[in-house]
């Protein structure tokens, strides 16, 4: 039943990279938490140890299936993951203004969590359907239009701003990968642009202001602009080497906002420097490469296209989170992956982890078997 | 074979594709390298600084002023814990409750507590909010033993400048009151900041600089919260330096007691040196007000009272001398050998001046009058002849001799020079000549001639101590103690009138007899054991004429307070050797014989209690 080629083609690489971004999590999380230690901080440091063994299994289990299968059940899985989200608007919990989360007893997750890899399956297996290639137009985008449009609005209604904008440039990135008519996009962008000021209307009043936080940075440096301010700071006045494991004062004094959360990559900054910072990036740009070399190495296009997908995750995730808290970008509440605390985020994208290594280590089953079509 | 196996056309095309894809990634990334290096690297240490600046916090230790003494080292001034009720906001559990319990325990307007949070909004949450200054014992008491109920409310305790003696001596010390823009920009007042309260006038600007002290500092560091987590470093204030006044606490009080009620000034000096001894200007004010924060009614009814209180008429009252001024008219007249001693006038009540006639103040006259008589009665008709003889212009050098129309120099309030007319300055100010009447009316201290109770107090004080006119003093030293001192009192002397003895002799006398003599206008003023001479003045406010109708129109048939003359007493004893002279006024007090002369007694009646008259006093 359990092919041996499996072991021999187990990717180390991809697990020792993600090992070694989990420890430095750990490592920075304890810090993150440590002036809180005795209010909670201490909680948060071993449950995130516990969210990451448990994010391991869940990357095994879902090495251990042929990819192919999850081919068939791509549109089952997407369809579920709209159930919970419509689930989660009737009978989510509310906290802070926003019902993003559901409870089945002692466990609590995100639907859109979920919604964020079936998106990417069910475009994966759209545009692996066609057999040979061909430069999409708009009228063949109409599906994954729909496709991608229903899970992000019902996300946007959360409201989780953040999760959506995820899901539509995660989707953009595939879709522009699969080539697509270059007047169908020139359409697509002029239209996107003509909505844009509708949008702003439609945004929450904190939203515009972080928007605007993000143009005018320097105007309400103790109100809106505070987090990025202080992230800046704490940035900055890491220096090359940093001021040290547990020494940075912006964490431990609390300038710092959400820094176990959203700016736990400004701690690591703080206390590690230039250095620091420079090798976390460094390892991402590795995960991220090294996950493009599966792609490429992937013998379909449903695996190819998945695995794309799931860079794409991590590539806009990590773009999205180091650009906010260093002030290149908006404020955004989407946390550094494999990095940030959280339990559900982290075990999707271990289970994402899972499906890339799926693809990887399945990527040598038809050695020899491959015969070129004349 | 799958449907969505590759062909090797498409695979050549995501070849292709994905090796774009990288570029951009590659890209992308050493952007947000490049972001770090320019946070971390570039601009590291502005960031590097602008953490410390978050992290270290510089608090304020101010120091304590220094306190100012009497002459015998009794406290006048000093500082007080003051008990401030402050809130941490983040402390606070339940706002309503708090504000309703601080409402019931203190009586603190619910809308004003909230007015002070919202003013501080910007403040972090763990640094406290002042919620009351300055409680009483009873407020305090009831936080105290409610503090369990009262979750976030704190008490500080501040030092408070402290007026012990509430409005006594007010106008010599001062009062305080928080330095303003231009007081900081003016380089001025180093070391002090914005809400500091500093001497605004009295001997609290004076020694301003002194008194101020040091202020300390403490470099903390605190969390983003506000909440101080460490003591970095610290530096103690520094308190000010002590300033003893040549005040006589004693003599003060009392000299303020028979005051009540009147307006006007005295001032006492010790005529051998200068150092007053007492000033006195009423009605007072009490400069604890101005620390406690002056509201602005109180404010307003204290500037624009017509009473003046914030004047210190020691100083700045200007008052026609009336008959005093005969002291430096008659010496004139010596030194100028316009008179003799024994040089006789008849004095009949009226004297004639062209078509003019000027009355003595006494109907009927005096007779015949000589110099002595005529400065111990006052007679007026003797001086009109005499000022006829010497003329304004002489009359009004003599004047400047003793220092009239010009500062003292005393320097702890908005001295005024008062006014020593003479042909010239008539000519000048009003492009008129002078008329002889105006010097008929200058004589006796009328018209334009106009002195203040201190300039009065050093002229006499310079005819019985050899002619020495002294700059009239008031701090004895400054430093921490009498042992350490910054500042000693030094007598200055400004010049002397340069009389002849026997002229100097022959006007003691007559001020003798004018305390002494059965006759004499100050005799209210006369111990038995003690020499007391004097000089007694009564100021026309308006015309006798004037007075007498509006007396008339008045249903009790009394003379309206504004009409009625103003009351002089000069005075030294003893007379042979003083060891303290005096100057009172009273506005519209009446006969200067009768409402000052008695004035001066009790003042000199406690001078000999505390043995300033038989003993040398230093």
């Amino acid at each position: 039943m359990f092919d041996r080629r499996l072991i021999q083609n187990f990717d180390w690489v991809l697990l020792l990279l993600l090992l070694f971004i989990a420890t430095i999590s750990i490592i920075n999380l304890y810090s993150a938490t440590y002036a809180i230690r005795n209010a909670g901080g201490a909680q948060v440091f071993t449950k995130q140890i516990y969210w990451f063994s448990i994010g391991f299994i869940v990357l095994f289990i879902m090495t251990s299936f042929n990819y192919y299968r999850l081919e068939r059940f791509a549109n089952a899985f997407y369809f579920l993951s709209i159930a919970l989200l419509i689930l989660v608007l009737i009978a989510g919990k509310v906290t802070s203004g926003s019902q993003r989360w559901l409870g089945f007893g002692p466990i609590s997750f995100q639907p859109s969590e979920l919604a964020k890899i079936s998106v990417v399956m069910v475009l994966a297996r759209f545009f692996s359907e066609e057999g040979g290639y061909r430069e999409y137009r708009l009228r063949d985008l109409g599906r994954p239009f729909i496709l991608i449009g229903i899970p992000t609005l019902l996300i946007l209604k959360e409201p989780d701003l953040g999760t959506a904008i995820l899901v539509v440039v995660v989707s953009a990135s595939i879709i522009l990968f699969v080539k697509i008519n270059r007047k169908s996009l020139l359409i697509i962008v002029l239209t996107a642009l003509s909505v844009a000021p509708f949008i702003w209307l439609n945004l929450k009043e904190y939203q515009q202001k972080r928007i605007m936080t993000f143009i005018r940075p320097d105007k309400d440096l103790f109100g809106a602009g505070y987090h990025i301010h202080q992230s800046k700071i704490a940035i900055g006045s890491g220096q090359v080497w940093g001021k040290g494991f547990l020494k940075g004062t912006q964490t431990k004094l609390h300038f710092l906002p959400e820094q176990h959360t959203d700016f736990a990559m400004s701690v690591l900054a703080e206390e590690w420097g230039f250095i620091g910072a420079a090798l976390l990036l460094c390892l991402y740009l590795l995960l991220i490469l090294w996950g493009l070399n599966i792609a490429k190495d992937s013998k379909d296009k449903f695996g190819s296209i998945t695995a794309i997908g799931i860079v794409a995750f991590i590539f806009w995730q990590v773009v999205i989170n180091v650009g906010m808290v260093t002030g290149l970008l908006p404020v955004v509440g989407i946390p550094l992956l494999l990095f940030s605390y959280g339990g559900s985020s982290l075990i999707s994208t271990m289970a994402a982890m899972g499906l890339l290594m799926n693809i990887s280590m399945r990527r040598f089953m038809f050695q020899g078997s491959y015969i070129p079509k004349k | 074979m799958r449907k969505s196996d590759f062909d090797p056309v498409s695979k050549d095309i995501f070849n292709k594709r994905l090796k774009r894809l990288t570029l951009i990634i590659v890209v992308v990334f050493s952007i947000l390298i490049l972001r770090f290096w320019f946070l971390q690297v570039v601009n590291g240490h502005m960031y590097r600084a602008k953490s410390e600046n978050n992290r270290i916090r510089i608090l304020d230790i101010p120091p304590f002023r220094g306190m100012i003494l009497d002459r015998n080292g009794e406290i006048f001034v000093d500082n007080r814990p003051s008990y401030d009720l402050y809130v941490i906001p983040e402390e606070v559990q339940d706002w309503e409750k708090l504000i309703i319990n601080l409402n019931l325990l203190t009586g603190l307007d619910p809308e004003s507590v909230k007015l002070k949070l919202n003013k501080e909004k910007r403040k972090p949450p763990f640094s406290p909010v002042c919620l009351k200054r300055d409680m009483s014992r009873n407020e305090l008491a009831k936080i105290e033993s409610h503090r369990f109920n009262l979750p976030g409310i704190i008490v500080k305790i501040a030092s408070q400048r402290h007026y012990i003696y509430g409005k006594s001596a007010s106008h010599i010390l001062g009062y305080l009151g928080e330095i303003n823009e231009k007081q900081l920009s003016s380089g001025r007042y180093v070391g002090n900041k914005s809400g500091d309260l500093i001497g605004k006038s009295g001997v609290e600007k004076k020694w301003q600089k002194y008194l101020n002290g040091i202020r300390g500092g403490e470099q903390v560091e605190v969390e983003a919260a506000g909440r101080i987590i460490r003591v970095i470093a610290q530096k103690q204030a520094i308190p000010g330096a002590n300033v003893c006044l040549t005040i006589d606490k004693d003599l003060q009080a009392v000299a303020e007691k028979a005051m009540i009620g009147k307006r006007g000034a005295i001032v006492a000096m010790d005529p051998d040196n200068g150092q007053i001894l007492v000033m006195v200007s009423s009605p007072s004010f009490d400069p604890n007000l101005f620390v406690e924060g002056i509201d602005e009614t109180t404010w307003k009814e204290m500037a624009l009272s017509k009473k003046f209180p914030l004047q210190n008429r020691a100083l700045a009252g200007q008052y026609s001398p009336g008959s005093v001024f005969k002291i430096v008219v008659a010496l004139a007249g010596l030194e100028e050998g316009v008179i003799d001693f024994g040089d006789e006038v008849v004095c009949n009540g009226i004297y004639k001046l062209g078509r003019s006639s000027f009355r003595c103040w006494k109907r009927g006259g005096h007779g015949k009058v000589n110099l002595y008589r005529a400065l111990a009665e006052s007679c007026d008709v003797y001086f009109y002849k005499l000022g006829e003889q010497l003329g304004i212009d002489r009359i009004s050098e003599y004047a400047r001799k003793f220092g009239l129309g010009e500062a003292t120099g005393i320097d702890i309030g908005q001295e005024k020079r008062g006014l020593v007319p003479n042909r010239a300055w008539k000519l000048k100010k009003y492009g008129e000549s002078w008329q002889g009447g105006e010097t008929l009316s200058t004589v006796i201290g009328q018209s334009y001639v106009l002195v203040t109770p201190i300039q009065m107090v050093v002229a006499v004080a310079a005819v019985f101590n050899g002619g020495n006119i002294f700059e009239p003093q008031i701090t004895r030293w400054v430093g921490k103690n009498e042992a350490e001192k910054i500042y000693e009192f030094v007598p200055v002397l400004k010049g002397n009138l340069g009389f002849r003895q026997e002229n100097l002799e022959i006007v003691k006398k007559a001020l003798i007899g004018v305390v002494n003599d059965p006759h004499g206008t100050g005799k209210r003023a006369r111990f038995k054991n003690v020499t007391v001479a004097g000089k007694t003045g009564t100021v026309q406010v308006v015309t006798r004429k004037r007075q007498q109708e509006l007396q008339k129109l008045n249903k009790d048939n009394e003379i309206p307070y504004k009409a009625r003359d103003h009351a002089w007493f000069v005075a030294v004893a003893p007379a042979a050797k003083p060891r303290i002279a005096i100057a009172v006024l009273v506005e519209h007090g009446g006969h200067g014989g009768s409402t000052a002369a008695p004035i001066a007694r009790e003042i000199i009646s406690e001078a000999i209690k505390k043995n300033y008259i038989f003993r040398e006093p230093r």
